[in-house]
């Protein structure tokens, strides 16, 4: 038989739709373009230097480390820019920029690629290099800047009178300061935080756009979130029912962590009811961790431990078939 | 009567391409050579009942089993057997064949007489000689569906004409052109087996075989026509018993443990065909479409015709065909020769050039999740690769791997181009042999 005349045979289905890995992560940050902004408009342009330089230095370490390896190089399918920009958004708008490129390539290198890579990685690549990042240099990733002001460094042990104004909407509710910002200025975003989030509308937008193009479904946000609201209004200082929900769900990492690292496919559970009960664990973490942990913010450490508890929760949720029963093996 | 139409869970919105819905169909003529393959069913594959040399005719049987689970095979042809031996078959495998030299006269084998059917007996055996199959492709001997086990109450005659693959239109054709005949088929079943009611099913893209079925139907209030969501896979057995009964077909059950039988519109229309005139299954419409089809159309062949002659029929290939399939895309077997024969399962036969017919490379899975939304069988097509790519077979089982339908749904969606259906037929084949070991 001539070779031009061969056959191509191979398995069914012989036909694919045209969604691919790189356009569900093009579309993830096309959704942070928003929050990007308004870091931007806020922050000002150290934001925008934060991110550029976490962004190149996650793609030249993606880049590096799979030439390191001899492996198929993979910066085309854009999710080392999507990791680059979750972890800049998780970044204080002032801190030193080495420390940008370090956390970069911590999580390229240490959490996705040392783990096998795209789809591999046990936890959010961005998220467990920031809570490296909060470990080793603890300073600078508490040093927080004033919206449209200069820097000013206060931590949640001493709060002065006068540096009211620059703690975190969280950092200032930890010490008993209601009121330091109105809920206006919590949903634009005319708060100080980590750079991507500061805007619950910037943020909300990009859930809108993710639910639109059918990049996620609305179960893992909507549950952790709500979770968060319940515990923290039930969990009130002044007894049962007293929590201010709203001041919590608007401030800190909640809707960002919620909308955006929660929902990373690689580290949630595939099923709705997997998801449900991971977010209903990171919810409840959150709650606890901001309520009762050393430090104002619990979201990241939250979503990192639900993220280790990802596989086991997969393990007891595996649906039953079309008319069957499950098989417990 | 109520339309209950509960949409299944899962499935994706393939796109139709029913280029041939409103060609007419065309006759081809007999070719000047047909094989016939012994396995053309799900069963017992039939013995060659001729030698090299006996002279055969029309509807004359050539092949046939004492396997309850098995259908005759008839001659398509008349004239000469040349040769009865392995022949290469469309899944890649020699199968036992027998290959006729026609002579072009067609003349009917002499026994050939409508039957005489008075009772459920007479037309049970009558479709057993019929040679009739499932002929929607999965091909199971229609006399066994006929037959449930005493007690099963059959409750719903359903006929499947949901054609969900993209391309295929022969159900369609069959629809339209001969409506009077899938009614007259219907009702026979319904007396003959006393079942209470009919639900003919068809996808909403097709409004004038809905149309024109319920017209036909009207008449008869125990036949109704259920307009059903377009979307793959619909016409599987088992959702489309779903979406017109709401009952579920357990793992491992057929349609009659939950009261149904469900047969394909172009066979309920054959049995009613054939009761009139007693010409077995010689003939099949196919959908022959794609690429580098000239002129894409529906053509009636003598199973046992050649892909090669079928193409040819249709105005020729425009190019050489990058990938040929006997069937839709979403579940079709891809040939490695146009040698192989259209058999009485064949509904498609298709020819795509590069662009069409080639797959994207695999990519790392990402856990997206959306082999799982889209699994009618809800099951988790991502931990079954992962678990067959890694030789992990014996913990397949929780995974329900045997539960699979093959239809194609999770590769399709899947972002990162993995081949899971082919993974998943690897798993089911692991499961099986390790069964049998233990």
């Amino acid at each position: 038989m001539h070779l031009e005349n061969r056959l191509y045979v191979c398995s069914s289905p012989h036909l694919r739709d045209n969604c691919t890995t790189t356009k569900l992560m093009l579309d993830v940050i096309i959704a942070l373009l928003p929050a990007v902004v308004a870091g931007i408009w806020f922050f000002g342009y150290r934001a925008a230097v934060v991110i550029l330089v976490t962004v190149v230095s996650a793609v030249a370490a993606e880049y590096l480390m799979r030439k390191g390896l001899k492996r198929e190089n993979t910066i085309s399918d854009l999710s080392a820019v999507v990791t680059g920009l979750l972890l800049a958004l998780n970044l204080p708008p002032s801190i030193p920029i080495w420390i940008a490129v370090v956390g970069a390539v911590i999580a390229i290198v240490i959490v996705k690629q040392l783990f096998g890579g795209l789809g591999q990685n046990f936890m959010n690549p961005a998220l467990g290099a920031r809570a490296i990042l909060v470990a080793a240099w603890a300073g600078s990733m508490t040093t927080w800047t004033q919206p449209f002001g200069e820097t000013v460094t206060t931590t949640t042990a001493s709060p002065m009178a006068d540096a009211v104004a620059t703690a975190t909407p969280l950092a200032a509710l930890k010490e008993g300061l209601y009121g330091a910002y109105s809920y206006g200025d919590l949903f634009w975003g005319n708060i100080a935080g980590c750079i991507g989030e500061t805007s619950a509308f910037a943020i909300l937008l990009g859930f809108v756009y993710l639910l639109v193009r059918g990049v996620i479904s609305w179960h893992i946000p909507v549950i952790f979130t709500a979770t968060t609201a319940a515990m923290t209004w039930i969990l009130g200082p002044d007894g049962v029912f007293t929590g201010d929900p709203l001041y919590h769900v608007l401030s800190g990492g909640l809707l960002l962590g919620a909308v955006f690292m929660a929902t990373d496919y690689v580290t949630s559970p595939v099923t709705k009811k997997g998801a449900a009960i991971y977010a209903l664990g990171c919810g409840l973490l959150t709650a606890l961790f901001r309520l009762y942990g050393g430090m104002p913010e619990g979201v990241s450490f939250a979503i990192i431990l639900m993220n280790v508890a990802a596989p086991l929760i997969e393990r007891y949720t595996v649906p039953a078939s079309f008319g069957g029963e499950r098989n417990v093996g | 009567m109520l339309f209950i139409n509960n949409p299944f869970a899962g499935g994706v919105p393939v796109p139709h391409r029913k280029n041939t819905a409103e060609v007419e169909t065309v006759a081809m003529d007999a070719p000047s050579k047909v094989i016939m393959p012994m396995v053309q069913h799900i069963g017992a594959p039939c013995q060659p009942t001729v030698k090299k040399g006996d002279v055969v005719k029309v509807g004359q049987v050539i092949g046939d089993s004492d396997a309850y689970v098995s259908a005759p095979i008839h001659s398509s042809v008349s004239g000469v057997v040349k040769r009865v031996e392995p022949m290469l078959f469309a899944s890649g495998h020699l199968v036992m064949s027998v290959e006729i030299e026609a002579d072009k006269k067609q003349e009917v084998f002499e026994d050939i007489k409508a039957p005489i059917v008075n009772n459920r007996d007479d037309f049970i055996e009558a479709i057993r000689k019929s040679g009739l199959v499932g002929l929607g492709g999965a091909g199971f001997p229609s006399h066994v569906k006929l037959s449930p086990p005493k007690d099963k109450k059959i409750e719903y005659l359903i006929i499947n004409g949901a054609e969900c693959e993209p391309y295929i239109t022969s159900d369609y054709r069959e629809c339209i052109e001969y409506a009077p005949d899938i009614i007259k088929g219907v009702k026979l079943v319904l007396d003959m087996l006393g079942i209470p009611r009919a639900v003919i099913g068809i996808e909403d893209n097709k409004p004038k075989a809905i149309s024109i079925l319920k017209e036909e139907s009207k008449n008869d209030s125990r036949i109704s026509v259920c307009s059903l969501r377009s979307r793959y896979p619909q016409g599987a057995e088992k959702t489309l018993i779903y979406a017109v009964t709401g009952r579920k077909v357990p793992p491992g059950k057929l349609p009659a443990d939950v009261g149904c039988v469900v047969f394909n519109v172009n066979s309920i229309s054959f049995m009613a065909k054939y009761v009139e005139t007693g010409m077995p299954l010689i003939k099949k419409r196919v959908t022959v479409d794609g690429s580098v089809v000239r002129e894409p159309k529906n053509v009636e062949v003598f199973i046992g015709t050649s892909l090669k002659d079928v193409f040819e029929y249709s105005g020729g290939l425009l190019s050489n065909p990058y990938k040929v399939l006997m069937g839709g895309p979403m579940m079709g077997i891809a040939q490695h020769s146009m040698e192989t024969s259209v058999i009485k399962m064949t509904n498609a036969v298709l020819a795509f050039d590069r662009n069409e017919g080639d797959l994207p490379p695999e990519s790392p899975c990402i856990r997206c999740g959306r082999c799982v939304s889209v699994c009618p069988m809800n099951l988790l097509p991502l931990d079954i690769n992962r678990l067959v790519m890694a030789g992990r077979y014996n913990e397949l089982d929780k995974f329900h791997v045997l539960d699979c339908i093959e239809c194609g749904s999770c590769s399709y969606v899947c972002p990162a181009k993995r081949h899971l259906v082919q993974s998943i037929r690897l798993g089911k084949e692991a499961v099986r042999r390790n069964a049998k070991k233990a």
